[in-house]
């Protein structure tokens, strides 16, 4: 069974004037089929405006489809009776760290959601360092979350999100307000969840090299998925990418260059070990 | 005409428990016309010193001389400077706030002083310069795609025709696209205006391939300054602070010690790609 099952799902945002009379509608999903497997790590790339972020929030269901079908864990998300089910197995984790942390220390931050959920308080502390060790930041946990780089805070934001014990996290855009090293911290967190707690990912985002680690990418476009495949496959369509405004790692685009300059490289190169055998040879 | 930075020093707090040394003089000459890139870690000083140079931060200790004039003295006019020296800060566009986009780029001359007329005349020309369709341009500026609004934004600070222009990290958070749209204007304006372009970044490819000169900071010091192949060739230093090299000067290095005759202070695409194809075609 898929963990997520998106059919035909289009989402509409209708904006109205003040009679209430609709003025414009902008199909933000138009027609989208996505599957995600349990423990799958999944990529979705696109634009500034291609729907992707519309599609995130509408796995815990923050919108709700227009027309078309979307189940998450097997359940219906148009049924109202699912959304706490739903919202608990679906964690988010937005672009701005600042606007997810609320508590003046850590651990509190952490544990404010089992919490809200009547977690009886001993579980709570082990949901909390637990948590907090996953990605790793269980030293700071008595810190205050103000004096934490962009990175930790991040991570305190997916600690938050752990301690609900969710099937699956949804990161829309998580790397986009960090500097290298803090989105490296981010991403190793990320893949490690996924690989050692089996947590379904999905992560929204535009940077090329963050997609590399995924077991799949979708890439959208004016609310259509235009593309999927594992990140060999998709990477390998280097000009089809640019048509879609987006563009591939450095090293990719190098060896898809010097291939057309004549040289003997294979297609869909990804990291700089495959460029240097590939020239080695 | 240029900017001489004389051990400028600047302390948060001073004299408090919370007191941080932001930078630790620094000393730096920005020649008239040159684009230049400012890379560090977060929390290295960078953003407060680009904030000296147009005088919202006023030096602990140490001076600034701009155009040969020492901006803290008491006669200065720090007023003028700003409006010489623009400064786009992160995220410009939540600085929005006109009712179409038009009138919000007139705002900065207007504010100078500018009659209506020379003030839209300012506002055409910098709508202009950033590449915005002018079809856009008597809309809502908060209407616009996150790249768009961007560019109005820093249209808003061109308007006020300054002779150097800082960017604080002005592709952050816009697609790819967007960011290579972002910089060829700006790339295009230093030629065309001949301005002074002052550009934080913290993608290392961006600077390689834009900038002429890049300053790397690192606890409130400059620790290199130099052209980015200068800069790059330092990259183990760079990675103990938490930077990198673009992508290929790695490759090149790894190609290198593979055995291969290859340019291994290669920055950019470009430079890597003739590079392995020369070295290639001579075998």
């Amino acid at each position: 069974m898929n963990f997520i099952e998106a059919r035909k799902l289009v989402h509409e945002y209708i904006r109205r004037d003040e009679e209430g009379n609709v003025e414009s509608i902008q199909t933000a999903l138009d027609h989208v089929d996505i599957d995600v497997k349990p423990g799958e790590f999944v990529a979705v790339l696109g634009h500034n405006g291609s729907g992707k972020s519309t599609f995130a929030k509408h796995l815990n269901v923050l919108l709700v489809p227009t027309e078309g079908t979307l189940w998450v864990d097997g359940k219906d998300v148009t049924e109202e009776e699912n959304l706490w089910d739903i919202r608990k197995n679906a964690g988010m984790v937005f672009q701005n760290p600042d606007n997810q942390i609320i508590a003046s220390v850590v651990e509190e931050d952490v544990g404010f959601g089992p919490e809200n959920i009547g977690i009886p308080t001993e579980e709570i502390l082990k949901r909390v360092d637990k948590s907090l060790k996953s990605v790793g930041m269980l030293e700071y946990r008595e810190h205050s979350p103000n004096k934490l780089s962009g990175g930790q805070k991040q991570r305190v934001a997916i600690a938050g999100v752990m301690a609900m014990e969710p099937k699956c996290i949804v990161l829309d855009e998580p790397t986009a307000m960090l500097d290298p090293n803090g989105r490296k911290e981010v991403l190793d967190a990320v893949e490690r969840l996924n690989q050692e707690k089996g947590v379904t990912i999905i992560l929204i985002t535009h940077y090329m090299e963050e997609v590399v680690r995924a077991d799949r990418v979708y890439v959208m476009d004016q609310g259509k998925v235009v593309m999927e495949g594992t990140p060999r496959e998709v990477f390998s369509q280097v000009d089809t990418l640019k048509k879609y405004r987006l563009d591939v790692p450095q090293i990719t685009l190098l060896a898809h260059e010097l291939r057309q300059a004549g040289m003997a490289v294979p297609k869909g190169i990804l990291t700089r070990q495959e460029l240097v055998e590939a020239l080695c040879q | 005409m240029s900017m001489i930075l004389d051990k400028v020093d600047y302390k948060y707090s001073p004299g408090t428990a919370y007191e941080k040394h932001a930078l630790r003089e620094v000393s730096l000459k920005i020649e008239d016309g040159q684009f230049i890139g400012v890379i560090g870690h977060t929390g290295s000083g960078k953003s407060t010193l680009i904030q000296h140079l147009n005088g919202l931060m006023k030096a602990t200790s140490g001076a600034i001389y701009y155009n040969g004039e020492d901006i803290y003295d008491k006669d200065y006019d720090l007023r003028k400077l700003r409006q010489k020296v623009g400064l786009v800060f992160q995220y410009p566009e939540h600085q929005l706030f006109e009712t179409t986009i038009f009138k919000d780029v007139c705002f900065g001359p207007k504010n100078k002083g500018l009659s209506q007329k020379d003030a839209e005349l300012k506002a055409f020309e910098a709508l202009r310069a950033v590449g915005l369709p002018e079809n856009l341009w008597y809309q809502s500026p908060f209407e616009l795609s996150g790249g768009q609004k961007r560019r109005v934004a820093i249209a808003g600070v061109l308007a006020m025709k300054p002779e150097m222009l800082i960017l604080d990290e002005p592709t952050a958070g816009l697609d790819p696209k967007g960011r290579d749209e972002i910089l060829d204007q700006v790339a295009k304006m230093h030629r065309e205006w001949k301005m002074t372009v002052i550009l934080v970044s913290h993608s290392m490819e961006d600077v390689a391939n834009y900038v002429e000169r890049l300053i790397v900071m690192n606890r409130g010091k400059v620790m290199l300054d130099g052209t980015p192949r200068e800069v790059f060739a330092h990259y183990k230093e760079l990675e103990e602070v938490g930077l990198s090299a673009p992508q290929v000067t790695y490759l090149m290095h790894e190609l290198r010690r593979k055995g291969l005759s290859v340019d291994v202070n290669a920055t950019t695409l470009e430079e890597a790609k003739d590079s392995i194809l020369k070295t290639f075609g001579a075998k």
